[in-house]
């Protein structure tokens, strides 16, 4: 059911862990429903990701897209990494099966959660980044069988 | 192990080749239609006949209460939604289970939609069904009362037997559905007071695509699919010949070998169980230690979500399931683990390991060794563990 590119994230998760003293830290989802990402990021004084870490509770899919997203913002400034959408990170991994779209978008929130965090913790705005949603299943509707 | 270890015989098994062999010839030789008047199909006739004789002696029933359906769904359905029709005048209220299939469950909620009133009684928490809650849901508008035999999930096997007492002391109608159970435990529809049964042949090494529904004589209800006299008139369509006698083989086999094969599946099962529980930390054994199906272990590992429990031991060549939300195509974790009171994120990390009698103590070894790595690897992942550790750290 599954791409090979996400069976090779699932498998070969990158960036899985912890940073100590992150710059920023965010985690969404809820265990309820099934999937928690906690993204880790270091970001040095020019704003740049220097590090990214996760760690997920979830299916292949929330492991495959958490890890994707690390890959798409590591390296990058804040700002190129509040554009990178559940839709890139779906595209980077080859398409998601439909009911598992909802993993994309946890690891979009995990990232922004991330940079809301640092962003708090440095007293600074960065433009266009919203609140983010730290219970996402609340957007979800449940389909009716 | 480069072998493929098959661990969820729940969900379907395999077709044992004696009954494949038997099943063959009504394919290609005796190919004619039970219901033809000439001689050349009174072969077909006579074999679907032994094959009912055959379900009827593994449920301790009249033959010609036996009606072959399409599958345990299809019977599940059929004996709710027709009971609900032919004993309107009675009422039309049911009562069940919180943890049905969901061919009941579903069907139930159908009903409702129908207009029906369904009560559903609460489980314990090894899944066992309260009798006190079942015998005061009975009202005097009440048709029917169904309880699964054993559940597909946890492996409760419930004490249908009194249940069949309760309904019948009120004078209830008693559904089980027993897709679960059928071949694997003793069942007596004229000692446990059963009215109505369904059971399916491929959960018992027989083909896929036939069921049976047992009606007791005297239960008035009416056909379910409409267009011919098969099935004394109750269940139109032409009969699935070599599913039917693929069907009774498997009967006759189950009955046969009960208990050599159960002791076999409960030795294993128990090995498993103790094994998991002892060498793998923050375990939890889900459903009744003893009333339990003996090819049926269930657990919770917890901090972790059994999607990806899954695909790990799928890839070391074992095959087993969960009733994780994200197996289900829901967001909610399994109905039955939520009902014997399990909290969501518990509920997710469940594994249900099935059994056969022709597994054995070696793949059961492997399979507990590749699991010890898969859940490790999957809490070092995990931010609920990370808390966790973090916490018992303070």
């Amino acid at each position: 059911m599954y791409s090979e590119k996400v069976m090779d994230h699932f498998n070969h998760p990158r960036n899985v862990g912890e940073i100590e003293n992150a710059s920023g830290v965010g985690t969404v989802g809820n265990a309820k429903c099934g999937d928690i990402m906690r993204m880790y990021l270091d970001i040095d004084d020019d704003g740049i990701i220097r590090d990214v870490k996760f760690k997920t509770f979830g299916c292949g899919a929330a492991v495959a897209t958490s890890s994707m997203a690390t890959e798409l913002v590591k390296g990058k400034t804040v700002q190129q990494a509040l554009e990178v959408t559940n839709k890139a990170v779906m595209e980077a991994l080859d398409g998601l099966p439909p009911v598992k779209v909802h993993c994309s978008l946890l690891a979009e929130e995990a990232i922004h959660a991330a940079l809301w965090d640092y962003a708090e913790k440095n007293n600074i705005t960065i433009e266009g980044l919203e609140k983010p949603v730290s219970d996402i299943s609340e957007k979800e509707e449940e389909e009716e069988y | 192990m480069s072998k493929m270890i098959y661990l969820d015989n729940a969900a379907t098994t395999q077709v044992y080749p004696e009954v494949l062999e038997t099943m063959l010839p009504y394919f290609t030789e005796h190919y004619g239609n039970p219901s033809a008047i000439y001689t050349f199909a009174d072969i077909s006739k006579k074999a679907v006949d032994e094959a009912r004789g055959a379900v009827a002696d593994l449920l301790h029933a009249r033959m010609d209460d036996v009606y072959f359906t399409g599958g345990g769904s299809e019977s599940d359905n059929w004996a709710l939604k027709a009971t609900v029709e032919a004993y309107a005048s009675k009422g039309k209220h049911i009562i069940t289970s919180t943890i049905e299939h969901h061919a009941v469950l579903h069907t139930c909620a159908y009903l409702e939609k129908q207009g029906c009133e369904v009560t559903y009684v609460n489980v314990d928490e090894n899944g066992k069904i309260k009798l006190d809650e079942l015998e005061a849901a009975i009202r005097p508008d009440t048709i029917l009362i169904s309880v699964m035999a054993a559940n597909n999930e946890i492996g409760t096997i419930q004490p249908i037997a009194e249940i069949g007492r309760i309904a019948h002391e009120h004078g209830v109608l008693f559904h089980t559905d027993a897709v679960q159970a059928f071949g694997h435990i003793p069942l007596d529809v004229e000692s446990m007071n059963i009215d109505m049964l369904s059971a399916s042949g491929h959960k018992i090494n027989g083909p896929k695509g036939i069921g049976v529904l047992y009606i007791r004589k005297g239960v008035k209800i009416r056909s379910f699919l409409h267009g011919g006299a098969q099935e004394r008139k109750r269940r139109a369509g032409t009969h699935n010949v070599p599913g039917i006698v693929g069907m009774g083989k498997a009967a006759r086999l189950a009955k046969e070998n009960m208990a050599a094969r159960s002791e076999k599946e409960i030795s294993l099962r128990d090995h498993l169980i103790e094994r998991v529980l002892k060498e793998i930390p923050y375990t939890r054994l889900n459903g009744d230690r003893t009333d339990r199906l003996p090819n049926n272990a269930n657990f919770c590992f917890r901090f972790i979500e059994g999607e990806s429990m899954l695909i790990l031991l799928d890839q070391a060549g074992v095959c087993g399931s969960s009733g994780s939300a994200c197996t289900s195509g829901s967001l909610d974790p399994s109905h039955v683990l939520l009902a014997i009171g399990l909290p969501h994120e518990i509920a997710h990390g469940s594994l249900r390991l099935t059994l056969s009698e022709k597994n054995t103590l070696e793949e059961i070894d492997y399979t507990v060794e590749e699991l010890k790595k898969i859940i490790e690897r999957l809490r070092g992942m995990s931010p609920l563990y990370e808390d966790f550790v973090k916490k018992q750290n303070v």
